[in-house]
Formats: C-alpha cells, structure tokens, sequence
C-alpha cells in the first residue's frame, strides 16, 4: 500500500482547550487511505466531520495537527500546484475577467510560456469547460454560477495537477446546471486521466462520479469508516446507471450509513491494521439485500 | 392626454430645480445689500468727513461675477509679489497639495501594506497612530517651521502629515481584510509574497485603499489654505487672506468659490479612479 499515489497516514486534527473551560476537541483521527492514480474519490460525511479540513491538508492550506500526506513518495507540505483545488464558493478573483482568472493560473504554472501560449491554453481549458463566444470576457459577478464554477473548475484543470481536490463544487448549483458541469468533470477527466478527490453531500452524485466513495463517522473524532467501491463500469450513462444491479445496493448502503451508522460509529476505534478503512464491494453473487425498510422512507 | 403626458426624466428635473435654487439664492443675496447713499443728499459736513465714499459691505453677486469674468479671463499674469493671476495661486496650492499628498502615498501604502499583513507590526504601531492621527495638522507648523527652516516646505510637510492618516489606516484595514479565500488561491498557485501583494491583495485592497485617498485629498485641500494663511507668500490661501487685508471682499468671495470649485475637481478625479478599481463579488 506505500506504493499507492497518494497516501493519507494517521491524519488528526485537534484544537486545544478554549480558556472558557471544556476539554480539547478532536475534530478526526486516525484517518488514512489511499488513492490509486486516476483513480476517482468521493468523500461523504455530514457537517463537522472535518472534511473539508482534510482536504485543505491535502491541498496545504492546512496543517493536521498528527499524521501525514505522502504523494508520490513525498510529504506534502503546504501548498503546490500540483494539486489544484476547486474551492465550494469557487474563489475566482472577481476583478479580473474570467479568462484572465485562468491565464493567471496558467502564467503562474509555465513562467516562461510566450501571451499566445497561455492564452492558447487557457482558451482551451474554456472551451472544454464551454465557456466561450464572448462570454470568457466577462467578470465573474456578470456570470452565473454555473458559469463560475466552470471557470473555476477550467482554472484547475487547466494547471494540469497531478491531483485534483473538489470541496463539494456543486453544492450551490440547481440539478439541471449540476447534471451538465458533473458531465463535463467527467469527461474532462477521462480525457487527462487526473486524479480526483472530491467533498460531496449528494449521494447520487457520489454514485454517478465515483470510482470509490469514502464514508466519514460523525464528528468529533470522526474517522473514515468505510470505503465503498461502486463498481459500476463506465462510462455512465445517467439514466442507465440505475438499472445496473449494483445501484441500489449502494445507494442503499450509503443512506444507511449516513441516517444511522455514522452515528452508531462515531466514536469508534477502527479495528482494521493501520486504522484503514474496511472496503465494502458489492459483487454479482452477493444476492442479498444489504438495505433495511426504514431506509427507503429516508429516501423518499 | 395630458395625464399620459411622460414626465422629464429625474436628471433633467434635478437640473431645474438647482437652477431654481441658485437664482432665488442670487437674487435675495442682490436684492438684500442696501443701495449706497446718494451723494446728493449729504450735508456738507457729511461730504468732508468722507461720507461720500462707498462704505464698505458685501458686494453683490453681479460684481462678484464681474470680478470672476475679469480674473479668469487672465489667470495667470504676474504683476509683482501681491498681484498674481488667480491661476498661478491655485496652482501654487495645488503644488504644494500634491507634492505632500503622494509623499504622503508613497510612504501610508507601503506601510499600510505592512501593518495589514503582519498582526504584530499592527500592534506595535497602533498606540502611534492612534496618538499622531487626531493632531490638527496646524499644531505641527511652528515645529515644522523650526526644524525644516522653509516656509514652503513646511507647507508640504503639514499636507504630508494630515493626508497620510486615512491612507495608512485604510490600506491597513483593506489589506488585513481580503478575503481569505482569494489568498488561498495565491497560496495554492504558488504565488510568491510579492506576486501575491500585487496580483491579489493589491486589487482586492484598491477599493478600501482609494477611499482612504479620496477622504486624504479632501483633508488637504482643507488643510491648504489654513496652511498658506500662516505661511504666506503664495496660494490661493494666502489669495483670500490678502484680499482680506485689502478689503476687497469682492475678490475674497470669488476665491472662495474657487477653492470649492478645485476640491469638487479634486475629488471627481479621486472617485472617477475609485469607480475603476470597484469589483463587484
């Protein structure tokens, strides 16, 4: 497993006593795994689990206070541009136009590219992302948020990071805006092969761009209890993949992991060696109905 | 149909009202300075002891424009130490204004830079300036005097000194304030400390950093013409005051609208460049 691409080890994350009184608070502990390259990795959990948190120790914005983060063979340590990162409230400068939110990502990465260069590049990051016809010259307040979010996600794309970090990137968006940027993240992706690790809180969304879906205990000392393989081959088609027979033994599995084991588990010490998360598979054979009734209220 | 009638638009009925209001201001001023006394109804003991000559009073505002026409007409003649065009007084002043005003700039942004960005040179600076800010700029004159020896340049140092506050503390506060967000995108583009000052902080800052400038540059046409009354010589202070001492209030309240007329420009130009550098978010 240190052979893996990027490899998360014991990380822990704890604030001291406030002077108020009470005790220190440990916000995870013990979280460690590890992502293959290309590979596609979703993580859920509900507010407070910290992880947002893990992934800003990812992305070095942020310092866990035990544990590490071995990418490629080395420690991270603050940040770089091999990993780009697609913030929530997709932090775009808003004084400079959307082209020239990318183009100053692009300089930053190739110092010594000539103008036609960058903006040849960046040209292309938007169009993939489509943004184009007039409307990359825009200032992010004169688009919408999806357009934004585009950007954003051109901007990281196009500094080709050997990682990609997502903090849930679609959580201000409506379902038909969301549906159309989750298909252009995933065909970008296919097509430069990157790594990709993303926060999300919708479940289905999870499913439907996810090689592998963690899943965090409640907080504090939350940990990362589980790691679910979705196993369902692509491409995906959004209508088709719910025919597929893993579908809802997933989707199942991880409602009842958010309604009610993320709470049963909080807490818990994880039993695997190395505090990994236990893998969950759903394989042809396994015939069974992991899923319980109260489940599918939760659904409705 | 008249009720279907579109009425003018806003601006225009802004327009005609101002106008109203300056012609009812002008003609009560006209109509409530008394008219000088005939010669012909003085006794002769009046007519010896000067009654005869025009009192002096406040002019009305038909001579005040005569005066206006006649002095812009030739702003700039040189006719001696206590006889220049309204023009060389004025830019004079101005000289004087931005000389110390962007002295002023060039040492409260970089320092206001430092002081946003390091919380502990915020600290240690903080006790100075709040004890320095509230000085009248005046109260510095006779020390200024003493140690820079020069009049002018004293003149310069309290514009320094009374336009350097609100720039210092706004670029502070600008500069602590940005969004962390937008130097966490620095911080993951790799920028270094000083791409980071000028391709995020600095835009981010501008709109708080040039209110700060606009309010400096209003202070120090203020404080001009306090200045030039004490130091003398030339500006357009030092105008108003020797007209004053030459009793021709004529030319004193035509300089008067004149400073109001440069510190309208002044800030038109601050809040024009302030307009450039707003973002919306």
């Amino acid at each position: 497993m240190a052979k893996s691409f990027l490899s998360i080890e014991g990380l822990a994350k704890r604030f001291p006593a406030p002077s108020g009184g009470g005790g220190p608070l440990t916000v995870f502990e013990d979280v460690s795994f590890s992502i293959e390259k290309g590979e596609f990795v979703c993580i859920i959990g509900h507010s407070g689990c910290g992880k947002s948190t893990i992934m800003n120790v990812l992305a070095g914005l942020d310092e866990a206070t035990e544990g590490g983060v071995i990418m490629n063979g080395k420690e991270v340590r603050g940040p770089s541009l091999d990993r780009g990162v697609v913030f929530q409230n997709y932090s775009l400068l808003p004084w400079l136009s959307a082209l020239k939110n990318v183009t100053f990502a692009v300089k930053a990465r190739h110092k010594n590219w000539s103008r036609e260069e960058v903006l040849a590049h960046s040209y292309k990051y938007l169009e993939m992302v489509g943004l184009s016809g007039g409307a990359e010259l825009r200032k992010p307040s004169q688009l919408s948020g999806g357009m934004r979010q585009r950007v954003s996600i051109a901007r990281a794309f196009a500094i080709q990071p050997e990682l990609l970090l997502l903090d849930e990137p679609f959580g201000a968006l409506d379902a038909l805006t969301r549906g159309t940027i989750q298909d252009e993240l995933l065909k970008i992706w296919r097509g430069t092969n990157q790594t990709v690790f993303m926060i999300t809180h919708d479940v289905d969304e999870a499913i439907y761009l996810a090689d592998r879906i963690l899943l965090m205990t409640n907080g504090p000392e939350a940990r990362v209890a589980e790691s679910v393989e979705v196993g369902i081959p692509r491409p995906r088609s959004r209508d088709e993949i719910v025919e597929h027979p893993h579908y809802y033994k997933v989707r199942n599995h991880l409602v009842h992991f958010l309604a009610r084991r993320s709470k049963e588990l909080a807490g818990t010490k994880s039993t695997a060696p190395g505090g990994k998360p236990e893998t969950v598979r759903f394989g042809a054979e396994d015939g069974e109905e992991p899923a319980r009734p109260s489940i599918y209220a939760i659904n409705q | 149909m008249e009720g279907l009638s579109k009425p003018l638009p806003l601006r225009v009925r802004s327009i005609i009202v101002s106008v109203a209001i300056l012609v009812c201001a002008l003609g009560l001023w006209e109509l409530s300075i008394p008219p000088q006394q005939a010669a012909g109804e003085l006794t002769e003991y009046e007519l010896l002891t000067g009654g005869g000559a025009p009192k002096a009073g406040i002019p009305p505002p038909s001579q005040v424009m005569t005066k206006a026409w006649e002095q812009l007409s030739d702003p700039f003649y040189d006719a001696g130490p206590n006889d220049k065009g309204i023009g060389i007084q004025i830019g004079y002043s101005l000289y004087r204004v931005l000389t110390g005003y962007f002295l002023a700039a060039a040492v409260a942004i970089p320092l206001g830079f430092l002081i946003g960005m390091s919380p502990l040179m915020y600290r240690a600076l903080d006790p100075y300036i709040q004890i320095l800010k509230p000085i009248s700029p005046l109260a510095w004159m006779p020390l200024a005097l003493f140690v820079i020896g020069d009049s002018q340049a004293s003149a310069i140092f309290v514009i320094f000194i009374c336009s350097i506050w609100p720039m210092l503390i706004n670029t502070a506060f600008g500069v602590a304030n940005v969004r962390k967000d937008w130097i966490n995108v620095a911080r993951t583009h790799e920028l270094g400390s000083l791409k980071t000052a000028f391709i995020v902080i600095l835009p981010a800052a501008a709109p708080t950093i040039l209110t700060g400038m606009r309010i400096s540059i209003g202070i120090a046409w203020l404080v001009i013409v306090a200045a030039e009354m004490l130091v003398g010589g030339t500006g357009i202070g030092y105008y108003v005051w020797n007209e004053w001492n030459n009793l021709d209030l004529t030319s004193v309240i035509f300089s008067i609208l004149m400073i109001g007329v440069v510190g309208m420009i002044l800030d038109a130009i601050f809040g024009a460049v302030q307009r450039a550098v707003q973002y919306a978010e």
